[in-house]
């Protein structure tokens, strides 16, 4: 097991390394490099770019340089915001993506996993057309489109729910559901097809038989086993929430990081570009590397595998 | 009773003789064939006819093709021609799906937009299927050292974050149909590779691959004539889900700013230029861009699912 952590944890350091490199070239392949007067910057910003990135040094230096701002976690100063850094954009923003994309992966995984479960105890009745019709458009309809004709409906139609920004808890319902719909619904499906498997094996039969109630032999027998795929797609699925948020973000004018990354976007702001594709990239590299390691916990038939293998 | 006795009895019984009369073996016909016998792909195809869903999904699909090819060429209306006092205006017997803010017609910007869809999904998949069948065939059918290190190099681009790449090359590259396509590739094979060489890892170890070998058939030769034809089956499912991923990015890019330029229309840049006008009540222009997104995301979806339950062997009756 240990052998297995130790190597993931060294493919996860060359990941980390490999994006963090592929910003520093992408970054210094732009025509006229981005960091350039033309650009229209201030006085006062281009002398905190050159302090920055050692724009006089040699490429080599440069890099290294910019590897040892990024593992100390300096981004660097934003070209647009004179007065803000790429820390200060991370600090106001990332605590409310961070708040939108945790519920949205909550309420995405209880309801996805009800979904699941209900469809496989109705298997092939109406309730399961009904649940699995649900999922495939969850997985159709992107999340800026959901988004947009959720504003319509409820916030410009019935007026029922406000349409935008982030101060309550009301406000939450709208963006979460936008968010939640798609992952919920790769739940619902993967959680429904692995538990219609764990309830022909024969220990559900003999749980049967022993005379359990059908919630016990769900909920304590069944589900335990059928969950396993649905632990392998947790880190796909948070890729697609976080990057989910950058839309939804924008479309419910919530002041979380995804909104300043979009406008990084679209002003060519590029330390901002740099420092949040990293910061992001990173994120999700370590929580691939969690959910991997917490497959390895749980499914003890992987230990097995990899001795055998070995 | 002797035996000689028992042979003339049968009359006793009441049964006429020529019943027991021998059968004319030449109009027999327990050993003719009634149908044609069934391939691969024909039993496939026979299941997937079955599938509802997934024929629905198909025909709508190629309407989608028909329509993002022959639309615009009967459309009185151009893409581009900018028409200011027609701006705005809900869908009429002129203009079946409105105009948008500088009066031009959705109708015929939906279909350029279909094209754009479908040309970035096909694109996207055919390109994911040549990287990934050629490293997947020969990182699974080496073996050994080489499949070791092809397969962290997997591991590692299969850590990137897809669209984070994908948004860190296009703001570098420059929006544009081609850099999406190209961008969408970068990282996009990855899931391919994987496919065909657990594919080629089962396979290759079978005696028909034996018999190749032992004729002298080189590697290459191998991969593409015995292997892959026997792979083509996840491959094909692999490529249908390619498409609405790809398709789905592209929309997602353009919503972001990052995709087709103006004047060109793509569901995405749609989408967003109507994002304004939600609250001003001019429902049309989201709602069709929103509407072939999704729906074409479902055909997909649907006809994907539909492949994998008629090509899977093991569903077989």
């Amino acid at each position: 097991m240990l052998r297995y952590i130790a190597k993931r944890f060294l493919i996860m350091l060359v990941t980390i390394l490999i994006i963090v490199t592929l910003t520093f070239i992408l970054m210094h392949a732009i025509p006229g490099s981005p960091f350039n007067q033309e650009r229209g910057t201030s006085e006062a910003v281009q002398a905190n770019l050159e302090a920055h990135y050692h724009l006089d040094e040699p490429m080599y230096i440069q890099y290294l340089l910019y590897l040892k701002s990024i593992v100390t976690f300096d981004f660097g100063p934003s070209i647009k915001q004179p007065t803000s850094t790429v820390n200060d954009l991370l600090g106001r923003g990332f605590p409310i993506s961070l708040e939108l994309g945790l519920v949205s992966v909550i309420v995405a995984i209880i309801s996805g996993i009800l979904l699941g479960i209900i469809a496989a105890l109705r298997h092939n009745k109406i309730i399961d057309y009904a649940a699995m019709a649900i999922a495939v458009l969850g997985i159709s309809i992107p999340n800026f489109i959901l988004a947009t004709q959720l504003i319509q409906s409820f916030a410009v139609t019935w007026q029922i729910l406000p349409a935008a920004t982030w101060s309550s808890p009301k406000h939450m319902i709208l963006p979460v559901i936008a968010l939640a719909t798609g992952p919920m619904a790769i739940i619902a499906r993967l959680t429904r097809s692995s538990m219609l498997e764990v309830l022909t094996q024969d220990y559900i039969k003999m749980a049967r038989a022993k005379g359990l109630s059908p919630y016990k032999i769900v909920f304590k027998h069944a589900l335990k086993n059928a969950l396993m795929p649905v632990v392998t797609i947790l880190g796909t699925l948070l890729a697609g929430i976080l990057t989910g948020t950058f839309v939804l973000e924008k479309i419910f004018a919530i002041p979380g990081m995804g909104k300043y990354f979009v406008e990084s976007i679209n002003n060519r702001d590029y330390p901002v570009i740099m420092g949040t594709t990293v910061f992001y990239s990173a994120f999700l590299i370590v929580m691939l590397f969690l959910v991997d390691i917490a497959y390895g916990i749980l499914d003890p038939r992987i230990k097995l595998h990899k001795k055998e293998a070995e | 009773m002797s035996l000689a006795e028992k042979q003339k009895e049968p009359q006793s019984n009441g049964i006429p003789d020529e019943w027991f009369r021998p059968l004319d073996r030449s109009e027999q016909d327990a050993e003719k064939v009634s149908r044609p016998s069934l391939s691969y792909w024909g039993d496939a195809w026979q299941r997937l006819v079955k599938n509802k869903l997934a024929m629905a999904g198909l025909i709508f699909l190629i309407l989608l093709a028909l329509l993002a090819i022959f639309g615009p060429i009967f459309s009185p209306y151009s893409v581009r021609e900018i028409n200011p006092p027609n701006q705005n205006m809900a869908p009429s017997a002129e203009h079946w799906f409105g105009t948008d803010e500088l009066g031009r017609d959705v109708f015929t910007r939906t279909w350029y937009g279909a094209r754009i869809s479908l040309f970035v999904g096909l694109m996207a998949a055919l390109i994911d299927f040549f990287i990934g069948v050629v490293y997947g065939g020969i990182s699974g059918y080496k073996g050994g050292r080489a499949d070791n290190i092809m397969m962290r190099i997997i591991e590692i681009l299969y850590g990137l974050p897809y669209l984070l790449v994908v948004i860190l090359l296009l703001v570098v590259m420059g929006p544009s149909l081609a850099t999406i396509i190209v961008a969408l590739s970068v990282t996009g094979w990855v899931g391919m590779a994987r496919i065909v060489r657990g594919q080629v890892l089962q396979l290759k170890n079978h005696e028909f691959v034996l018999a190749s070998q032992s004729f002298g058939a080189k590697s290459w030769r191998i991969i593409r004539k015995n292997l892959l034809p026997n792979t083509m089956g996840p491959i094909i499912v692999q490529m249908t889900l390619t498409v609405p991923t790809a398709i789905f990015a592209e929309a997602f890019l353009s919503f972001l700013g990052l995709g087709i330029q103006a004047p060109y229309a793509s569901w995405g840049v749609m989408a967003n230029d109507a994002l304004s006008t939600i609250l001003s009540g001019d429902w049309w222009r989201l709602f069709f861009p929103a509407l072939f997104i999704s729906l074409t995301m479902f055909a997909f979806n649907v006809l994907g699912d539909g492949l994998q339950d008629a090509l899977d062997p093991k569903l077989r009756e």
